[in-house]
This record gives structure tokens, C-alpha cells and sequence, in this order.
């Protein structure tokens, strides 16, 4: 049964791949653009995934994301879900070129990591253990997406003030688009991240009887989730956009990373990837 | 047969030379029939337009056409022939398919790729097929210029980017904005080149204009022409942050806006970003400004150095196009030279045999007891079905074409849509 599910992974990893090659040359390429293969591979890519991970969950009889391996293909499969939707309401023609390489990443990486199936112990079994994962990895999607299309505008904001106008300029979208898709990922991740640690909270409090424990993960969650509330509050409150929300974001994407994977890899604690 | 071009442009000939020569849309339907008569050629086509001056035709023997179509134009401009046979350039066959593309491709334009000539070349073409003065070739020449036309348009960059101060700044505000539907723009002074650009502006949708001027008629008199609203000189500071674009263009010796008040403006607007455009020399606008997050300010020389940019782009581009070009005209000879005799009578045959061995096959199939003999005898007589039916129209083709007349041919293949094109038209 592995076989289908890493069939499926590495159709997905050659999506990606695909996709990141495409967007490159999307983005690179004199010539005006018909056809946007680049999203296509990506939403192609994520469909084989989606399938990958619906399978992965059968045969776990739980929603499959308990170690790493799952962990990074989750993240994957759910960063390019929210790349689609955000696409839906703010079409942003060579986003898909910044995104693809992180979905090709995160795709290698997991499939890179030991994939057997961790047996859950039954302490952690219960309802509010899936809606607490699904609801923090989305939010962090969500929040990771921003990031990355502050990315894009730093640099196109960049290219402008320098005045030049030649190049990828020319293929990059417009700032104002830019900032305010960054800034609909925030409204986006943020409350799912919110609801995503008050689940956990729940959670935890049935688990082991206290709703916080001060564990490397609940703390690195806590400074993240201070960050883009500060960053929220910044853009709806006192006019923060453009290059100061775009830093702030940044550097709420670096929180992110460390608490999704620095944490497990370096610090211990409750939520360690099953140890073996 | 052959295809001839013979004009001149505004590379060959000064506007002096070219108005004189130049020819009304109205006059046009009578003066083609003249130039058919007077040029003996069997099909005729004039594109005039301010940049050019052009006779596209087909002639039987290139002897002395040349001359004939010279003397045309003095006759009918009653002008000597030595006042403009220097600045004319004539072209025929593969020469003359290529130049009609490359004009209809605008990449013999004054500014390569400017999208008027192919609709001028259109209407030409409209005109002289009213008056059935075009036929076979010319349709075909015409239409075949048309789509590479639009093939270089869309396959290459040539047109896309702006050449034009201008429709720079336009360009540049919509990577700033996206779109630039609710935005407000502020005219400071009403030089002739904030005027355009205001105009450019307005036709992308921005929602309102301000005008300011130091005489406040001036500005007033602007903003009746763009319905939007005039202010008097010594206010217009106090609106700077209602608005998203700014042109200035007024004739201050010393900068009239500074960073401190545009800090201001940016903060009562909440950073939302403002887009200005400094056309005066000497600048209007300190180039502090920049420095400011959120806000963007290009003056003159950015302006031209982004049209040069662009410019430098499309004629890159003119290289890819030139080889599109290029492409099509040999594809274009190839099926001339169909036109011939020869190929067509083959074809002719093929297709003939094609339909009569379809039609075979079909009756065939319904027989169950037939001897081998008895079908090799169908089949005879379906063969000579075809000779005979084929043996006068080509031997008529044959006859005619010893006298040097190649027009049967193309009306054969008409009729019997001998043209891989024409059938996909027609099935």
C-alpha cells in the first residue's frame, strides 16, 4: 500500500518540479504570456497529493500527520491549497515561480525522511488532536504565503525606487496587488492559528490535564502568534504596509519555520515528532 | 505573373513629397481602375496614409511596368516625374510580398510596432476589394499579411511596452496600483506634457483630476476639459493626500514640494502609496521625496530612461519579428509557384482520381460475388471517366498557359478548391 502512496508523493514532487521550471520561466521570459502552465502544474501537482495524503490517512485510520515525514508533506500539500485559493481572489501571474521551489523542497524533504506509519499512543487519541493540526498547519500555510509574497514585493518595490524598469520587473505584479495579497494571507492564517492553538489548548488540557505547559513548541507558538498579532493590529490600526508590514512578515516567517521545525530539531519536548 | 510595389515612406521621401503624392479615400475606387488600366495589371491595390504612399499590384511581364507605374503617379498628381523618382522604391516578387508584410507588421513604421498602419492597410484593402480591383493573389496577399501581422503582435513584444513619456508614467502607475480605476490624480501646472499624460490617465478610468495652476483660469479651464475640479495655487498642499497621482510640470525655479509635507500627506493617507511624476526641468519635486517608503517619484530623465529602455526592447523584438516575417514570405512564394500550371493540373488529377476511387470503393463494397475481372473493368472505366472528363479543361490550361496567361489556373484551383487553406475554410 506504500507503493500507491509514494507513487502518488513523487508524481507530486514532479509536478512541483515542473512547476518550479515553468515559473522560472515565466518569470524570466521576454514574451507575453497565453498560458499560465505554471499554476496548472501546481494544481495538478496538489491534487496527486491530496490523493497521497486521503490514502495515507486510510491506512493510518487518522488524520496522517504524526511524524515528520507527514509533517513536511502536510505543509507541502497545504501551502499549495492556499496558494490556489489565494490565486482565486487576487490573481498574481508569477507567484507560482516563488512558491514552487518550497512546495519542490518540503516534497523532497519529506520523502527524504523515514516514512513508516508511527503507531499514536493512546493518550494523544481524540477529536480535538486532528482539528488542533489541521487548523495550526493551515494557519501557518496561510501565514507562510504572505511571507513569501512580501517577498516578492520587497523586490519589486526595490526595482521601482532604483528605477529599473527592465527585466523581471516587468513580469512581477504590481505592488499594490502584492501588499494586498499579502495582507489577505494574514487575515486568512492568523485566525486559524488562533483557533489552531486554542484547540490544541483543549486538547491538551484532556491529554494531560493543564491547557499550557510551557513546552519549546506552545512558547516558539506564543511569540509567532505575537508577532502577526502585532502585525494584524499594525495594518488594521495604525497604516503599516508596504515595506515595514513586508520586514514584519518576514521575520514572523522565520518564527514560523523555527516553531514548525527548529523546535523538533533541535529543542525537545511534548511535541517531538515521534521519536524513533 | 508577378507581384509589384512600388511607393515611398517617410524614410524615402520628405512629408513635402509625400503629401503631393498622396492619395484620398474618396478618389480612391475611380483611381484604381485608372491604375489597372493605365499600369495593365490585372489586380491593384493603393495604401496612402501620412507615413506612405504605396501601389501594390500583379502584372503579367515586369518589361517596362516600372515606368508604367511611375508615369501613373505623374499623370494623376500632375506632378514631373524627376520631383519624386529618386525618393520611390520598387519592389517585385519575393521583395514586394516581403515589404507588404513587414509594413502590415509595422516594422517599417517611423515608431516600430505602432498599431495604426494595420488597420490603414485594412481599410485599403477594403476599399480596392469593393471595387473588386483585387483578386486571387491580392485577397490572399492581403490576408496573409493581415495574420502575420497579428501573429507579431502577439508572438513578440514589439508593441507592449510604452514609447512615450507619457504612457510611461501610465505603465508605471499601473505596477504601482494594479489598476487604476479609484484613483485620484493631481495636475500642478498645465504644461503640454501633463496634459497628455493627464489625458492617458483618464482614458485608463482613474475616478477624478484636480487641477492646480498658478492662474487659476488656466487651471480652471483644464479641469472643465477633464469634468474634474480646479483649486487655487496656494491650496493645493492641503489636498495632497486625497490623492494617488501626482503630475507636476510648472515653470518654479526652485522645488515646490519637499519631503516634509509629502511625510505629512503620507501619514494623514495611512501610507497608502502616491505615484509622482515630475515633468518640469527645472524639477518641481525634491528628490528627497524618494527616500520616503510608500512613495515613488519619477522625474523626466527616469521617464526617458524608461522609454529608451523600451525602445531598445521592441527593436529586439523586430528582430524576432523580421524572422517571423521572413518565414511566411517563402511559404507565400511556395504557393504561388502552385499557381502554376503544371502542379496544378497534377493536383487536379489526383483529386479527380481521389473522388472517382472513393466513389469505386463505396460500390464495390455492396457487391458480394464479383470475379476479379469484372472489378479490374470498373475500375478501368472509372479511370477513364476522369481523362476524359479532365481532357479539355487541361489542355484549355495548357493552351493558355503557351501564351503566357496563368489566370485559368488560379480560377481551376477556385473552382475546385485545390488549396489545403481554402478547403479547411470551405468543409
Amino acid at each position: 500500500m506504500t507503493t500507491i502512496y509514494l507513487a502518488l508523493l513523487s508524481g507530486a514532487l514532479g509536478l512541483y518540479t515542473l512547476s518550479m521550471v515553468t515559473g522560472f520561466f515565466h518569470l524570466f521570459q521576454p514574451r507575453p504570456q497565453k498560458t499560465l502552465w505554471c499554476k496548472r502544474f501546481i494544481l495538478a501537482g496538489a491534487s496527486l497529493h491530496l490523493l497521497a495524503f486521503l490514502e495515507r490517512c486510510f491506512q493510518a485510520q487518522t488524520l496522517a500527520v504524526t511524524n515528520l515525514h507527514e509533517s513536511l508533506s502536510f505543509f507541502a500539500l497545504l501551502l499549495g491549497l492556499a496558494f490556489l485559493l489565494i490565486g482565486r481572489k487576487i490573481p498574481l501571474p508569477t507567484l507560482g515561480a516563488f512558491i514552487s521551489p518550497l512546495l519542490v523542497v518540503f516534497t523532497l524533504w519529506a520523502l527524504a525522511t523515514t516514512h513508516t506509519i508511527s503507531p499514536q499512543p493512546p493518550i494523544l487519541r481524540s477529536f480535538w488532536l486532528p482539528l488542533h493540526v489541521l487548523l495550526s498547519f493551515a494557519g501557518n500555510a496561510f501565514l507562510v504565503l504572505g511571507c513569501i509574497i512580501s517577498v516578492m514585493y520587497l523586490l519589486q518595490e526595490h526595482l521601482i525606487k532604483k528605477k529599473q524598469i527592465k527585466g523581471i520587473f516587468r513580469n512581477l505584479p504590481a505592488l499594490q496587488k502584492l501588499d494586498e495579497s499579502s495582507y489577505l494571507c494574514l487575515r486568512c492564517g492568523f485566525p486559524l492559528l488562533t483557533l489552531g492553538i486554542i484547540s490544541g489548548s483543549v486538547w491538551a488540557s484532556f491529554a494531560w490535564g493543564s491547557h499550557w505547559s510551557w513546552d519549546p513548541k506552545e512558547t516558539w507558538s506564543l511569540i509567532t502568534w505575537l508577532l502577526f498579532a502585532a502585525l494584524l493590529h499594525g495594518r488594521m490600526n495604525s497604516g503599516w504596509r508596504g515595506r515595514k508590514a513586508s520586514f514584519l512578515t518576514i521575520i514572523g516567517f522565520a518564527a514560523i519555520m523555527f516553531t514548525f521545525l527548529g523546535v523538533n530539531l533541535m529543542l525537545s519536548g511534548l511535541h517531538s515528532y515521534a521519536a524513533h | 505573373m508577378h507581384i509589384v510595389a512600388l511607393g515611398l515612406n517617410h524614410q524615402t521621401a520628405p512629408v513635402a513629397t509625400r503629401e503631393r503624392l498622396a492619395f484620398k479615400a474618396e478618389e480612391l475606387p475611380e483611381v484604381l481602375q485608372r491604375l489597372k488600366d493605365e499600369a495593365q495589371l490585372s489586380e491593384a491595390l493603393i495604401l496612402s496614409t501620412c507615413n506612405r504612399v504605396e501601389l501594390y499590384g500583379i502584372c503579367n511581364s515586369l518589361e517596362s511596368c516600372h515606368e508604367r507605374l511611375i508615369k501613373f503617379l505623374a499623370d494623376f498628381h500632375q506632378i514631373e516625374i524627376a520631383d519624386f523618382a529618386d525618393n520611390l522604391y520598387f519592389h517585385t516578387d519575393s521583395d514586394a510580398i516581403h515589404h507588404g508584410f513587414r509594413v502590415a507588421s509595422s516594422l517599417d513604421s517611423m515608431v516600430v510596432g505602432e498599431p495604426q498602419i494595420l488597420g490603414q492597410f485594412k481599410d485599403a484593402f477594403a476599399i480596392a476589394s469593393a471595387e473588386a480591383s483585387t483578386g486571387l493573389i491580392l485577397n490572399r496577399f492581403m490576408h496573409r499579411s493581415f495574420f502575420i501581422a497579428k501573429e507579431v503582435r502577439t508572438q513578440t513584444k514589439i508593441a507592449s511596452n510604452a514609447v512615450s513619456v507619457s504612457f510611461a508614467a501610465v505603465e508605471l502607475a499601473k505596477k504601482i496600483f494594479g489598476d487604476l480605476n479609484d484613483m485620484k490624480v493631481m495636475l500642478i501646472g498645465a504644461g503640454e506634457m501633463c496634459e497628455l499624460a493627464a489625458r492617458h490617465f483618464i482614458n485608463q478610468g482613474v475616478e477624478q483630476v484636480l487641477v492646480t495652476n498658478r492662474t487659476l483660469s488656466r487651471a480652471q479651464q483644464l479641469a472643465d476639459e477633464f469634468s474634474g475640479i480646479a483649486l487655487p495655487f496656494d491650496i493645493f498642499r492641503g489636498h495632497l493626500d486625497q490623492v494617488d497621482i501626482i503630475l507636476s510640470s510648472t515653470g518654479a525655479p526652485d522645488f515646490i514640494i519637499g519631503p516634509d509635507e509629502m511625510a505629512k500627506a503620507l501619514k494623514k493617507r495611512r501610507n497608502r502609496p502616491m505615484f509622482l511624476i515630475d515633468i518640469a526641468v527645472p524639477r518641481d519635486i525634491d528628490p528627497k521625496v524618494n527616500e520616503l517608503d510608500n512613495i515613488y517619484l519619477f522625474d523626466v530623465d527616469d521617464l526617458q530612461d524608461v522609454v529608451t529602455e523600451n525602445l531598445d526592447q521592441r527593436r529586439n523584438e523586430a528582430k524576432h519579428a523580421e524572422e517571423l516575417v521572413s518565414r511566411e514570405v517563402e511559404k507565400f512564394e511556395q504557393w504561388l509557384a502552385s499557381l502554376s500550371v503544371t502542379p496544378t493540373i497534377k493536383q487536379l488529377r489526383e483529386q479527380v482520381l481521389q473522388i472517382g476511387n472513393q466513389e469505386l470503393n463505396k460500390t464495390l463494397a455492396g457487391f458480394s460475388d464479383l470475379s476479379p475481372k469484372d472489378e479490374q473493368r470498373l475500375k478501368a472505366m472509372v479511370n477513364a471517366i476522369s481523362n476524359k472528363f479532365l481532357h479539355h479543361p487541361i489542355n484549355y490550361l495548357k493552351v493558355k498557359n503557351d501564351n503566357g496567361d496563368t489566370m485559368p489556373a488560379t480560377t481551376i484551383r477556385e473552382i475546385f478548391k485545390l488549396d489545403e487553406e481554402d478547403k479547411k475554410i470551405n468543409s
